[in-house]
């Protein structure tokens, strides 16, 4: 029995001690980032980023240059990811819900079939269409704004999957007793079925914000001038040929996590919780 | 006088409520699913199909400018078959997708039953810490990993290496390294997550499946071999799934690291070629047919898995 007991504790301490080992590698790319930002801009030059602290050449430099640097861009980039980020996500949960709502709640012709699309657009990778989709918005005027970032993007198939799963679970009968009491289509989907898909709606909350908020290749695609770029694009622009802006850089990566990591850790329970409810059964 | 009169039209009224809702409602029953699903239709139209159609045309057309167009028949595609830079795109993407499911479905496979054993501490921490990487963009990732990877002596990867007595090395421009770049970045980012829906998956796991494992005199690796690993299958079809399209749809990193050209393409991806051919070469029409032959290439590949994972359900 005594041997039984320490042979366990032996496996737990070897397990969390992997674990610790684990976290540690994974937050090392973070530290390297948050000393670099705090770091001279020469001592960057000069070894590259590594290990070392000497705290008597950290400063704040590289943050105040955020301000300073091109009258401030970095903050307009800023504005531009959070205006699209916002509006995007906001507008994806009202769509994809209700489709998803729709898909699930109702019996239909065609039915089968649009939800077989939905599961085929899950599986092209969107670049495909990159060229056709420019041109699209060329020619619709909307090249350089906000609504030609977002409009092609605002009803993911993926999203639709999720809340079509979600509500798979959830029973009709709410639905019918509500008929027969005269509610209204709209007023059953807002009223009653909305509340009941809090979970789902909190974890597509986080997943969408995440996209939106870190999407590239698009922005960078519609984006011409250079006060209109998102984030990432214009930390991408910052590193050119004749020498990379590192002020920029490494103070504007830690200051592009921190939105993120604020709504991840505030709603991280119904995230993780919904993530696992409506990504994986089905 | 009032009270009759009242009961009578109160019954007619009461009649015509019942009967005239119920028409409405009969049709409201009807049209109310096409309106749930009508932004996804619309959607679908404008900026799939639509799309899509257009590239499927542009694919066989030479396009300088969206006004100047010359039909060259199947002159893009004739070329894509001899583009040195298409299968090498296409090996990398390969490489990539065998590599990061080699690592990311045992690893977080294990760090989850791991974590699911009773008695582990400060679970919903460690949860945390490894869901963190992939809320950092693949971007500002790849910046940080730019540097860490850097050809230079004091490059973090490099120092690492000497204090083993071997290196420097230049790690973006040799084949096996440059993918070893990616793929670091890629276990990085997924780790967590995929060790979420395991997690999930072992939750879901019925104990008594365990215990009597147990009565048969199975030990911990035999239940997890024989319990775990089958129970996790459809989990793991999920993770196979996403880890292939991702793959597919590489791009991010690969432009972080190398721009649209890479050293003897060492991480050319196909995104990076759709992209390169349509804004740095302005060869719009050899895009498209880059993009039709990326739409193929998935479909197959989707129908190999879905027919490979319905023979194993036929064994099962």
């Amino acid at each position: 029995m005594e041997s039984i007991k320490t042979q366990n504790r032996l496996k737990t301490t070897l397990s969390v001690l992997l674990m610790v080992f684990l976290a540690i590698l994974v937050m090392v790319p973070f530290y390297f980032m948050i000393v670099s930002s705090f770091k001279d801009v020469s001592v960057i030059f000069a070894n590259g980023i590594n290990v070392n602290i000497d705290f008597s050449k950290m400063n704040f430099d590289n943050y105040k240059s955020l301000w300073t640097n091109q009258n401030g861009i970095y903050w307009s980039w800023y504005k531009n990811s959070l205006v699209i980020t916002v509006v995007e996500t906001v507008l994806v949960l009202v769509f994809t819900s209700m489709v998803g709502y729709g898909l699930a709640q109702y019996d239909f012709k065609g039915r089968k079939f649009i939800f077989a699309l939905v599961l085929v657009m899950m599986m092209v990778p969107p670049s495909i269409l990159l060229l056709p989709l420019y041109k699209l918005v060329t020619q619709l005027g909307l090249m350089d704004s906000y609504a030609g970032v977002i409009l092609p993007y605002v009803v993911p198939a993926s999203s639709i999957f999720f809340f079509r799963q979600f509500c798979m679970g959830l029973s009709r009968e709410f639905a019918e007793s509500a008929r027969i009491d005269g509610c209204g289509e709209f007023r059953i989907f807002w009223q009653i079925y909305v509340p009941l898909m809090k979970p789902a709606f909190g974890a597509m909350t986080i997943l969408t914000t995440m996209n939106a908020w870190n999407d590239f290749l698009w922005p960078l695609v519609v984006m011409k001038s250079t006060e209109n770029f998102v984030i990432p694009a214009g930390l991408m622009s910052a590193m050119t040929p004749y020498g990379n802006n590192y002020k920029l850089l490494f103070a504007g990566s830690v200051m592009s996590i921190v939105p993120i990591l604020i709504v991840f850790v505030l709603n991280q329970k119904q995230f993780i919780e919904g993530l696992t409810v409506g990504g994986v059964k089905g | 006088m009032q009270k009759p009169n009242s009961e009578v039209s109160g019954v007619t009224n009461h009649e015509d409520a019942d009967s005239r809702p119920k028409v409405r409602r009969i049709k409201w029953d009807r049209i109310a699913p096409y309106l749930f699903v009508s932004p996804f239709i619309i959607s679908f139209l404008v900026f799939s199909l639509y799309p899509f159609i257009s590239a499927v045309i542009m694919s066989f057309q030479q396009v300088n400018g969206f006004s100047d167009v010359k039909w060259i028949g199947l002159a893009n595609y004739q070329q894509l078959f001899k583009d040195g830079d298409f299968y090498a795109a296409l090996w990398n993407v390969v490489r990539y997708g065998f590599w990061t499911i080699l690592i990311l479905i045992p690893l977080p496979m294990l760090l989850a039953y791991i974590m699911n054993q009773k008695g582990i501490p400060f679970k919903g921490f460690f949860r945390s810490v490894y869901f963190v990487p992939v809320l950092t963009s693949s971007v500002i990732a790849g910046l940080i990993f730019k540097y860490a990877f850097s050809g230079e002596k004091s490059g973090v990867f490099n120092e690492l290496l000497h204090v083993f007595g071997a290196g420097p090395l230049d790690w973006l421009n040799g084949s096996h390294t440059a993918m070893f770049a990616l793929v670091v970045i890629a276990v990085w980012r997924w780790l967590g997550v995929n060790m979420i829906y395991f997690l999930s998956g072992l939750q879901g796991i019925s104990p008594e499946l365990y215990e009597s494992a147990s009565m048969d005199g199975a030990n911990s690796f035999q239940k997890f071999w024989y319990v775990t690993i089958p129970m996790l299958k459809p989990i793991t079809i999920y993770v196979l799934t996403i880890s292939i399209m991702a793959g597919f749809s590489l791009f991010n990193e690969s432009y972080v690291y190398w721009g649209a050209q890479s050293p003897n393409n060492v991480g050319t991806t196909l995104v990076t070629l759709i992209y390169k051919a349509a804004f740095s070469q302005g060869n719009f029409g050899y895009s498209c047919t880059l993009g039709v032959a990326l739409f193929v290439i998935v479909v197959v590949v989707n129908a190999v898995q879905t027919k490979a994972m319905g023979l194993f359900k036929d064994e099962a």
